[in-house]
């Protein structure tokens, strides 16, 4: 524990206002009554338009279980098939849809939304904070989701489900060979989920970083939300290449444009370094948060601090770092150059040590404290064991020769479950009972719980174990079936015959949670005697008043924290707008620097994911208008969402506690809508790096050279660009001296970068190089066509702001709205410089 | 047929055999080292999973003084960092050595054979030293035992693997690309092999096999299977058939009119030890079942089924295609 008064500000904060806290005294009559109403729940068949994380993360959890259900049944219905040789359960084109649906769901629907939902559940109370920064973007992302991954799911009661593996790899997934549309059903129902990922980690790297409470520097951060921050911004660096690589194969399969077809110079291998430079950091991003989540259970269970703390930080940051090197080792069979596979290799192995700091980190931790056998304890301590297992076939399968002819086996599948199951399920279970306390006015059962640990471990190992060894009796994977004769039936059976065994044990925990969870109403308390803030007595405003943080372990280290804070004895025990707030903090010391006034329940951004989830299926059952329509609905959702933001509250100046002042508007770098326009602008710009990756790795392909029209249109397209952000700039430098001129210039900007793109496209146009001509033809007008897209979002956002200036909402008083619009058209100006420059850099020289 | 050509094995499938593994029993010498290696992992593996049950064990359950020892960070840099470090950088020496020692560039004495993936069977041309092709063949393989082989993997449609598990690693067939696998048998025998990607459809049913003959028996092999066919007067009746129901559009009969290329060739059908790329035993029997209905057997696959064919004609057809040895 430290003394927070002392130590150098970060902001320029006066730490010494930390000494009036606690505060003594008794607080206003009226004051947690007024809390109460302002952030009450919504009645009856409102619940829809509910947005506190305490809603949002319930209902995501709960969505998340559903899909591994659905997805685990899926896999039942394989080991049926597989339990005897050409056996009868499910023909061939029906096995190969669900195989790929079972992997699809899991891996989309199921891994990265359970561990995003623990973090919208769990990390605002962790923090401190009453709620997370944008609760109507993680509702809208919640939304989607679950709307397009149910209509996803039903593809299959229509035999229109994706058939190519949850890789789906061309030429296999190109019209030719799959003439469908269940592959764009894949691709498009990706779509609304590559949305839910980012909106989320954009919320989870804000509120990790800015809405922390007081005091809480990142040396007294949770190590739960440590693991989430690298958690998103693995999801930032890695997902704009599967959305890059689906947008390729889907304007591949719609207007034959040849990314992927090596009959007219696209090459296959562009889809696998795409889709694994994404795949590989996604199982990492799978796997982070559940081991944040062993790094606080272990210590909570076992009573004692994590030994190693900041190893295991610099752990995760390692493990983020690394996963971005390994992709190639899930190509090792494809004939890549010897150096790079050694590379790889290296990487792969590497990528396990940060791992191997977290396993003994958790046995050093058992080792100091006293391990409790309860239902967390078990599963946590199976987690460990089944992970070390998988770990150790994974360092296997990073020996490249031995990968050879391991890989596409049976042997990687066991690979895959045991680090699946062991580094996310269990967990994953582990958490549920733990913190289902705080959520539920029961917690689970412990009998119960013991049936369902004992038969998830039992049965993970038989079904999974035997794998190993089908594999190395030359099983490959991904096949309905098998001929007799070849030994692989005893093997086979046994993992069946696992596969129900850990159902069984799912089916435990399902009749557990029927019987005792009971959320939305009172919490059970912490049952497990957990030293977060989460422990805190809360309400659906969260705690009382928001805790000065001296210590990593709050509950443990400080005293009487728990009554001081619900009797209002810290920051924020009111609310002093009348509304929703919570404040925001600095970075890495936490000071305060505003307040951060919050939305109401509402129906907007619901209707905005309806629309959205439309806007995606409607253009796989290819109903053009219909979607068209869909998406300019749900453009209109977001803008009617959009227009409640940025209008200044009659108070200026509010006071948060012991007579503390903080501005309750904010603007610029600090505040956290800039923070989020960045982040997604940097999810944009990986995007744009991916493509060039693609434009370049075509070119080096190509047998015949590349020309690109240079000449004078080249310099007024970068010159107009360069006036965009000029004026972007500009925009709202003017701001104070005339709203009129402000306006002008934004519009100004949106048209030069509208200009510009014209003038570009046109330029290609007049060499006669057709999209669907070549992989050069290909490459050159997806780019043009990602550039005409964000040009158009840019239009929106320039007549919205006309909008708000009709209305009268422009102003020096308000200057948000125009940076944010700022921000992203001096983005689309750069962007068009690099869709300019890029395929002229890289062109006239033969490859 | 010479006496010294090898004979088939009792049963077709003996050679898919699962056991002893075939990655564990390996036949030739770009196999052994995988083998060896296999081992030393599964040996590695061991040793760190009894280290960490150990450490578990006694941070459990041990007395107090035991436990203090692993309660700190020395636990972790030394066994969570130190050891791991050690013996990973171990084993990628090991592994990076192997791994170049194995991707050597093909050599001039290699025998040249180019393997083309399709849905869902196995084009084998045989060339001769410059590359031209002399022959076709598929879902059979014949090499000479102790000579390398090196076989140039395609495509024609999607992406394949060619794995034979006894003989060598499994190497992809990527359209667009050509990569080089080199194999060797330093035993006749029969070497079962598996598509190994994922390639929709059949790809559960499509396999094949390796045959590894000695030098004298390999010789005699290919002189065989570089004459056309020979057709007997007693099957006239079946090649008729076969000729009238335009087998020959998809298959290539050499020394016929039939010279489709679509399917496999049938020039010496009769002598292969499978149907179907390793779905069927091969016998008059089983050849009128999958001219009879294919789809039947290998759901999807590119040859129609023939229901207008009678029993007789099925018969004759069949036996036709049996002689074609």
């Amino acid at each position: 524990m430290s003394v927070p008064s002392e130590g150098r500000s970060e902001t320029g904060f006066d730490r010494s206002i930390y000494d009036r806290f606690p505060t003594k005294g008794r607080r206003p009559k009226g004051e947690v009554e007024a809390l109460e109403a302002i952030w009450c729940g919504p009645k009856g068949w409102q619940w829809i338009t509910a947005i506190n994380n305490n809603f949002i993360g319930v209902y995501y959890v709960g969505a998340a279980m559903l899909f591994f259900v659905l997805a685990g049944v899926l896999a039942l219905l394989m080991r049926a098939q597989l339990a005897l040789p050409l056996n009868g359960v499910l023909p061939q084109e029906t096995y190969n849809q669900i195989f790929t649906m079972h992997g699809t769901v899991m891996m989309f629907l199921f891994a990265v939304p359970a561990v995003e939902a623990l973090g919208v559940l769990l990390l605002p109370q962790m923090l401190g904070a009453r709620d997370l920064p944008f609760p109507r973007l993680s509702a809208y992302a919640f939304w989607a989701y679950l709307i397009g991954g149910l209509a996803f799911f039903c593809s299959l009661f229509f035999g229109l489900a994706p058939n190519g593996g949850w890789f789906m790899y061309p030429p296999l997934t190109s019209t030719t060979y799959s003439p469908g549309i269940n592959a764009d059903f894949w691709l498009l129902g990706i779509g609304f989920i590559e949305i839910s990922a980012i909106a989320g980690a954009i919320e989870i790297i804000v509120g990790v970083l800015k809405t922390r409470a007081p005091g809480m520097g990142l040396d007294k951060m949770p190590i739960f939300a440590w693991a989430m921050l690298v958690f998103a911004g693995m999801i930032v660096i890695a997902f704009p290449s599967v959305i890059l690589a689906t947008t390729l194969l889907e304007l591949e399969r719609a207007l034959n444009w040849p990314f992927f077809d090596a009959t007219r110079g696209g090459d296959p291998m562009l889809w696998q370094h795409l889709f694994w430079f994404f795949g590989h950091p996604e199982v990492y991003i799978i796997f982070l948060p559940a081991a944040g989540a062993m790094s606080t259970l272990i210590p909570a269970v076992a009573r004692a601090p994590l030994v190693g703390h900041w190893m295991v930080v610099l752990a995760f940051l390692a493990t983020g770092f690394i996963s971005f090197g390994v992709w190639a080792h899930h190509m090792f069979t494809t004939g890549l150059p010897g150096t790079s596979v050694g590379v790889f290799s290296a990487a792969s192995m590497a990528v396990s040590l940060p791992a191997g700091v977290q396993v003994f980190a958790w046995i050093a931790t058992v080792a100091s404290g006293k391990m409790r056998f309860n239902t967390p304890g078990l599963f946590v301590l199976g987690s460990l064991l089944i992970f070390v297992m998988g770990g150790l076939t994974g360092v296997m399968a990073a020996m490249v020769p031995f990968d050879w002819q391991a890989h596409d086996t049976y042997f990687i599948v066991a690979h895959l479950h045991y680090v699946l199951i062991g580094g996310m399920v269990f967990p994953l279970f582990a958490a549920i009972y733990y913190w289902t306390p705080m959520v539920s006015s029961r917690p689970l059962s412990e009998r119960l719980g013991r049936w369902t640990f004992g038969l998830m471990f039992a049965g993970m190992h038989l079904a999974f174990l035997p794998m190993h060894l089908s594999g190395l009796m030359g099983m490959p994977r991904r096949v309905w079936t098998y001929a007799p004769g070849r030994d692989l039936e005893l093997p086979n059976l046994i993992s069946s015959i696992g596969a129900f065994v850990f159902a069984a044990g799912v089916l435990v925990w399902i009749i557990d949670m029927v019987r005792n969870f009971r959320p939305f109403g009172s919490d059970a308390g912490n049952v497990y005697d957990g030293p977060g803030l989460e422990w805190l007595p809360a309400e659906l405003y969260s705690t009382r008043s928001i805790p000065l943080v001296t210590s990593l372990y709050p509950l443990w280290d400080q005293k009487n924290l728990a009554r001081d804070v619900k009797a209002g004895r810290y920051f924020l025990p009111g609310a002093p707008t009348g509304g929703r707030e919570t404040l925001v903090t600095s970075p890495v010391e936490a000071e305060p620097q505003h307040l951060l006034p919050m939305p109401k329940p509402s129906g907007w951004h619901v209707w905005a994911a309806v629309f959205t989830a439309g806007f995606f299926l409607l253009l796989t059952v290819q109903a053009y208008a219909a979607s068209v329509l869909s998406g300019a609905l749900a453009v209109y959702c977001v803008i009617r969402w959009c227009w409640f933001l940025d209008h200044p509250l009659p108070q200026n100046d509010v006071d948060v506690g012991a007579g503390l002042m903080l501005r309750t508007y904010a603007s610029g770098p600090s505040s956290t809508g800039w923070w989020a326009m960045v982040i997604t602008l940097v999810v944009a710009g990986m995007v744009l790096a991916m493509s060039v990756f693609s434009y370049v790795f075509l070119w080096s392909r190509s047998t015949a050279p590349w020309t690109a029209p240079i000449g004078i249109e080249t310099a007024v397209v970068a010159g107009m660009n360069l006036v965009a952000v000029l004026l972007a700039w500009l925009a709202s430098r003017v701001l104070g001296r005339s709203p009129r001129l402000t306006v002008l210039f934004t519009t100004a900007a949106g048209l030069f970068v509208a200009a510009a793109w014209a003038l570009d496209l046109k330029t290609w146009q007049g060499t006669g190089l057709a999209p669907d001509l070549n992989a050069q033809g290909a490459i050159v007008h997806a780019m043009q066509a990602w550039q005409g897209f964000f040009v158009a979002v840019g239009a929106i956002m320039a007549g919205y702001v006309v909008l708000r200036w009709l209305f009268g909402y422009v102003g020096p008083d308000r200057p948000a709205t125009i940076q944010l619009v700022g921000l992203f058209l001096a983005y689309v100006a750069f962007q068009g410089l690099v869709t300019l420059g890029a395929p002229r850099l890289f062109a006239a020289v033969a490859a | 047929m010479t006496a010294s050509a090898p004979r088939p094995p009792q049963g077709w499938h003996e050679s898919f055999k699962g056991w002893p593994p075939p990655v564990l029993d390996p036949a030739g010498p770009y196999a052994a080292p995988l083998n060896t290696l296999t081992w030393g992992l599964l040996a590695m593996a061991a040793l760190v999973m009894a280290v960490v049950l150990a450490a578990l064990a006694v941070a459990l359950f041990a007395p107090s003084a035991w436990r203090r020892r692993l309660g700190g960070e020395k636990l972790v840099w030394v066994a969570g960092l130190g050891f791991p470090v050690v013996v990973l950088t171990l084993l990628l020496v090991w592994g990076l050595s192997l791994t170049s020692r194995l991707t050597e560039s093909p050599q001039p004495g290699d025998l040249r054979v180019r393997v083309t993936g399709e849905m869902w069977w196995w084009r084998v041309a045989y060339l001769d030293a410059s590359g031209r092709e002399q022959f076709q063949d598929a879902n059979e393989i014949h090499v000479p035992v102790g000579r390398t082989v090196a076989l140039e993997l395609e495509s024609s449609d999607v992406i394949h693997s060619f794995w034979v598990p006894r003989l060598a690693g499994k190497l992809d067939m990527i359209p667009g690309r050509r990569n080089v696998l080199r194999i060797q048998a330093d035993a006749p025998g029969v070497y079962s092999g598996q598509c190994a990607e994922y390639c929709g459809g059949a790809h559960a049913l499509m396999a094949f096999v390796v045959v590894a003959h000695a030098p004298q028996d390999y010789a005699l092999w290919r002189a065989r299977a570089e004459r056309p066919a020979a057709i007997s007067p007693q099957h006239a009746a079946g090649a008729a058939v076969f000729e009238r129901s335009g087998c020959g559009a998809c298959h290539a009969i050499r020394g016929t009119s039939a010279n489709g290329v679509a399917g496999p060739d049938l020039t010496h059908v009769g002598s292969r030890r499978t149907l179907g790329a390793g779905v069927l035993p091969n016998n008059a029997g089983t050849m009128g079942g999958w001219i009879a209905d294919s789809q039947a057997i290998k759901p999807g696959n590119r040859m129609p089924a023939f229901p207008v064919l009678n029993g007789q004609d099925l018969r004759a057809v069949s036996d036709y295609l049996e002689s074609l040895k």
